[in-house]
């Protein structure tokens, strides 16, 4: 049955959208405070060496100059995102790894005069072997990037599924191929910043950063800091976008917030787009090898994957991106028999980190690619092949996945009819095709710790609603969302509503923006919340309307008993009663949430269930290759996704466009080029994401499914996606010119060297 | 070497000290706190710290303050007439074309110069004059739909 909803599933624009059209957003770059100073950070210029020496003295006496740290100066203390994997130093303390990495930092009284400091400093580096490739850098006798860590492979997963070895057997025919994924940049617009402001008599830290995760980032600073956690205060003003690039502390969190302390005068750290490039945070290439035993019909019967991660300096989210990579294999298709093998290995390069989609892009670009090809060579068509090895809500998982909805099969068959699949695969003419790949995603996580939100609802004596919330927006329209939420509980208009958010000063603990939980996360806080604040009216209500508290509903503003709309009372009536009663006002609803895990645990070591839910979808790519110059034109990409119930269309589909462009760029465009561990493209002048003329004609379609764990039926909408544009766009190269590409991305060059080949390869069978 | 300059922005005139060296971005944030102009690579790449010159857009991290003496410089916080939201304003935010909000500013000040320049330019005009301003949340296609909206109610009776 369609459930009657007001809010829920309409177009609202976000409550921030007037704001930020109006110029009136405040990001951190554009917060000021009296008497603010500001820093700059001292990046190492080699790739891999001991620090014999740095001598900050002439810097310190530039006038104008404020205070200089080093590693030195500094509590010994390492921070990482993942709690095992802590790795990192604010600023280097022995040695630098990586050429960008963090060795010094000046505070000034203007940005000018604190670069000018930066060239003063002098650092005596001894400079050590380094090493740039992970399979290189794997090798016995390599150099060691940490102590201790053998092979730099700092995390290695492995695990079997069902018995592949007797699968393999018993198949028909069995594929391998190997595959690479290059670096991609997140490259949100706005720079990574900090403000941090200190108040000496109550030691307490008040820091405004541009971040995903504002309760992680109080954790990561008060261990680097020393300070207890209460005194740490992180608010998160407008982002400018993450992508997965803002979930890390960086060493401008860390130095804002030491001189601040020191100083005793607010200080901000503003990242130039060259920093963002050199030392935040990447895509994790990576090289993937894929072997893949199949019946005669193309049904999987066993799979071999194995992946070895281009980490860079430092481990970031290096165990959940492998363990991602693997764990991904196991949906949207059914692979009964399995064996994933992963490793994170260290290089002397800029450092990999979750970046939408976080690492499954790069395992789903090797399976969707291989599973064409196999299509191709046994005579299968390469939708039937998708929805024949569909998995289905319902039935048992190989790994303990509990898929409750899927729309996986419907996305395969809505996307090829959009992209006109059976009038058009392998009929269009040369430079022209079609192809398609599928993905699924979880929507947060369920089994690992500290992954819950809360929320808190205020009704207002006026019937405003306040709603506090420690979700992060940082442009995905969070707040919007949870908003939506609230306002179909409480039945007011989405005008009522006002979220006050990320503030872990206010707001209840939240995770933060990441792994695509927080509309299921904290949307199912929020309405818990809603929920308790609604039900001390509603039984305060229900004597005077004769009714029991459960009979009654709240829409419009109104009260009333269910099926009489005329039988009761306004929303503000019943708040001023409830008032005049005595009781205690405000009306605070609280709510926590998440997501059912019956037996936490890590997954590395155990079966179950990883998300609440997950999302499934398929992407369809149209091409045209120009042939003489190389260039891939995408003209059209569908992408059929099962987000659940939308909780706000208009926003579902932003993300999905938004998604297919990244992937876009990913496939056709993006490489963070990197010579003897120096990036050579590092602006955006270089680098060269997809601009309004490369942008396709994009259909979005929604593959409705009613969620039973989502708010309101919902599942993740901003990840997903990004999965396999990749894989749809090179195998609709393939339909245009007949030609396997294993390597991202598929640059002009690399097609026309290919189409040389061929001719090649053409004349000599003639 | 400081300066006085005057400077008209919005429709206000500012008597501003400035170095030669100064952009007008720089200006515009840090002397008049008009913080709506973002500054996203400080190279002239991305567009979003756009602002009208004249009625043109230009890329104000790359220009001189200097050079701007005696132009009529509007930015996003001039755009809007009194309380009233300018009809690209509403539009982006109708249909959906902003997310993060940071290129939003630059956006929409070149999708002015481009309708003010041209009334009723094609689809792939838009595109072509609108592809130095980056972004990398939309995927452009709600911007290109939202400027269109205006661009066909241009002309029409009110």
């Amino acid at each position: 049955m369609e459930k009657e909803l007001n809010v829920v599933g309409t177009r609202v624009p976000m409550l921030d959208a007037a704001l930020k059209a109006k110029g009136a957003a405040l990001f951190t770059d554009d917060l000021v405070l009296p008497g603010m100073l500001h820093g700059r950070i001292l990046r190492s210029p080699v790739p891999h060496a001991r620090i014999r020496h740095i001598d900050t003295s002439r810097a310190e006496k530039l006038p104008g100059v404020k205070g200089v740290v080093t590693g030195r100066d500094i509590p010994d203390r390492r921070y990482g995102i993942v709690p095992k994997a802590k790795d990192e130093h604010a600023l280097a303390r022995d040695k630098v790894r990586y050429i960008g990495d963090d060795v010094a930092a000046v505070c000034a009284v203007d940005p000018e005069t604190a670069e000018e400091a930066l060239a003063l400093i002098t650092v005596e580096y001894e400079a050590l072997p380094a090493v740039f490739d992970p399979l290189e850098a794997k090798k016995e006798g390599a150099p060691l990037i940490h102590e201790g860590v053998k092979n730099n492979t700092s995390f290695f997963i492995r695990k079997e599924f069902g018995d592949v070895e007797r699968a393999f057997g018993e198949c028909d025919e069995i594929f391998e191929h190997s595959f690479y994924s290059q670096a991609v940049n997140h490259a949100p617009l706005e720079p990574h910043g900090a403000l941090a402001q200190f108040d000496p008599q109550n030691g307490e830290l008040t820091v405004w950063s541009s971040t995903q995760i504002p309760y992680f980032l109080r954790r990561n600073l008060s261990n680097t800091l020393q300070l207890d956690e209460s005194k740490v205060r992180i608010i998160k003003p407008k982002v400018g976008g993450g992508f997965g690039q803002k979930i890390d502390m960086f060493a401008k969190d860390f130095c804002a917030a030491w001189f601040a302390i020191h100083l005793g005068k607010p200080v901000k750290f503003i990242y130039e787009r060259e920093e963002i490039f050199i030392s935040t945070r990447q895509r994790h290439p990576m090289y993937i090898t894929v072997r893949t035993g199949v019946k005669k019909d193309g049904t999987i019967l066993a799979q071999k994957f194995q992946a070895f991660a281009d980490g860079g300096a430092y481990n970031s989210t290096a165990p959940t991106m492998i363990a991602l990579s693997c764990f991904f294999l196991m949906i949207p298709y059914r692979v009964p028999n399995l064996i994933y093998e992963g490793s994170h290995i260290y290089t002397n390069k800029p450092v990999g980190g979750a970046m939408r989609g976080h690492g499954i892009p790069q395992a789903r670009f090797a399976v969707e690619r291989q599973l064409d090809i196999i299509a191709d060579r046994i005579g299968v068509d390469p939708a039937e092949i998708r929805i024949k090895n569909s998995i289905q809500a319902g039935a048992p998982h190989p790994a303990g996945f509990v898929i409750n909805t899927c729309g996986f099969s419907d996305s395969v068959k809505k996307a090829a009819a959009a992209i006109g699949w059976k009038e058009k695969r392998g009929r269009l003419p040369l430079g022209r095709g079609v192809g398609l790949a599928g993905a699924s995603f979880p929507s947060g996580v369920s089994n690992m710790s500290h992954i819950s939100s809360g929320a808190v609802v205020q009704l207002g004596r006026d019937g405003a609603v306040n709603v506090l919330t420690g979700a992060a927006d940082i442009g995905q329209g969070a707040e919007t969302v949870i908003g939506q939420i609230v306002a179909e509980e409480l039945g007011v208009p989405i005008e009522d509503i006002r979220v006050t958010a990320a503030d872990t000063g206010i707001t209840p603990l939240d995770p933060g923006t990441f792994g695509s939980g927080v509309t299921v996360r904290a949307g199912n806080a929020a309405r818990l919340a809603a929920i308790s604040a609604k039900q001390k009216l509603l039984e305060f209500v229900a004597d005077k309307l004769e009714a029991n508290a459960a009979d009654l509903v709240a829409k419009d503003r109104k009260i009333f008993v269910k099926g009489s709309p005329d039988k009761g009372i306004t929303l503000a009536e019943a708040l001023k009663g409830y008032q005049y009663a005595d009781l205690p006002m405000p009306i605070v609803g609280r709510g926590s949430w998440m997501a059912p895990a019956s037996e936490p645990t890590t997954l590395f070591k155990e079966d179950g269930n990883f998300a609440p839910n997950y999302s499934f979808m398929t992407q369809a790519a149209e091409v045209d290759v120009d042939l003489e110059t190389g260039k891939v034109k995408l003209l059209k990409m569908v992408t059929a996704h099962d987000c659940g119930r939308p909780i706000n269309p208009m926003l579902v589909e932003g993300q999905l466009e938004g998604s297919v462009v990244g992937g876009m760029g990913q496939a056709l465009y993006e490489n963070v080029i990197v010579e003897n561990g120096q990036v050579m493209n590092p602006s955006f002048l270089d680098y060269g994401f997809p601009t309004f003329l490369e942008m396709p004609e994009i259909e979005a379609i929604e593959v409705l499914t009613d969620d039973p764990i989502g708010p309101f039926g919902a599942k993740e909408a901003g990840e997903g996606t990004q999965l396999s544009p990749a894989p749809a766009i090179v195998n609709a190269v393939y339909d245009a010119i007949g030609i396997d590409f294993m390597e991202l991305p598929i640059t002009p060059e690399k097609i026309l060297a290919a189409l040389a080949e061929k001719t090649k390869e053409n004349d000599k069978a003639q | 070497m400081k300066k006085v300059i005057e400077l008209n922005i919005n429709g206000d005139t500012h008597d501003l000290l400035v170095s030669s060296n100064h952009t007008l971005l720089e200006v515009l944030r840090e002397k008049l706190g008009l913080m709506g102009t973002k500054r996203g690579c400080d190279l002239g790449a991305c567009g979003a710290c756009t602002v009208l010159i004249n009625g043109e857009a230009y890329l104000s991290c790359i220009m001189l303050a200097v050079d701007a003496v005696g132009k009529e410089i509007i930015t996003i916080e001039g755009l809007a007439a009194g309380g009233d939201l300018h009809p690209l304003q509403n539009a982006f935010i109708d249909q959906g074309a902003l997310q993060c909000g940071f290129c939003t500013p630059g956006m929409i000040l070149t999708a002015e110069a481009i309708l003010t320049e041209d009334e009723h330019p094609t689809e792939d005009v838009i595109k072509t004059k609108m592809a130095g301003n980056l972004c990398r949340c939309t995927g452009y296609k709600k911007i290109v739909e939202a400027v269109m909206s205006v661009n066909e109610k241009i002309g029409e009776e009110a």
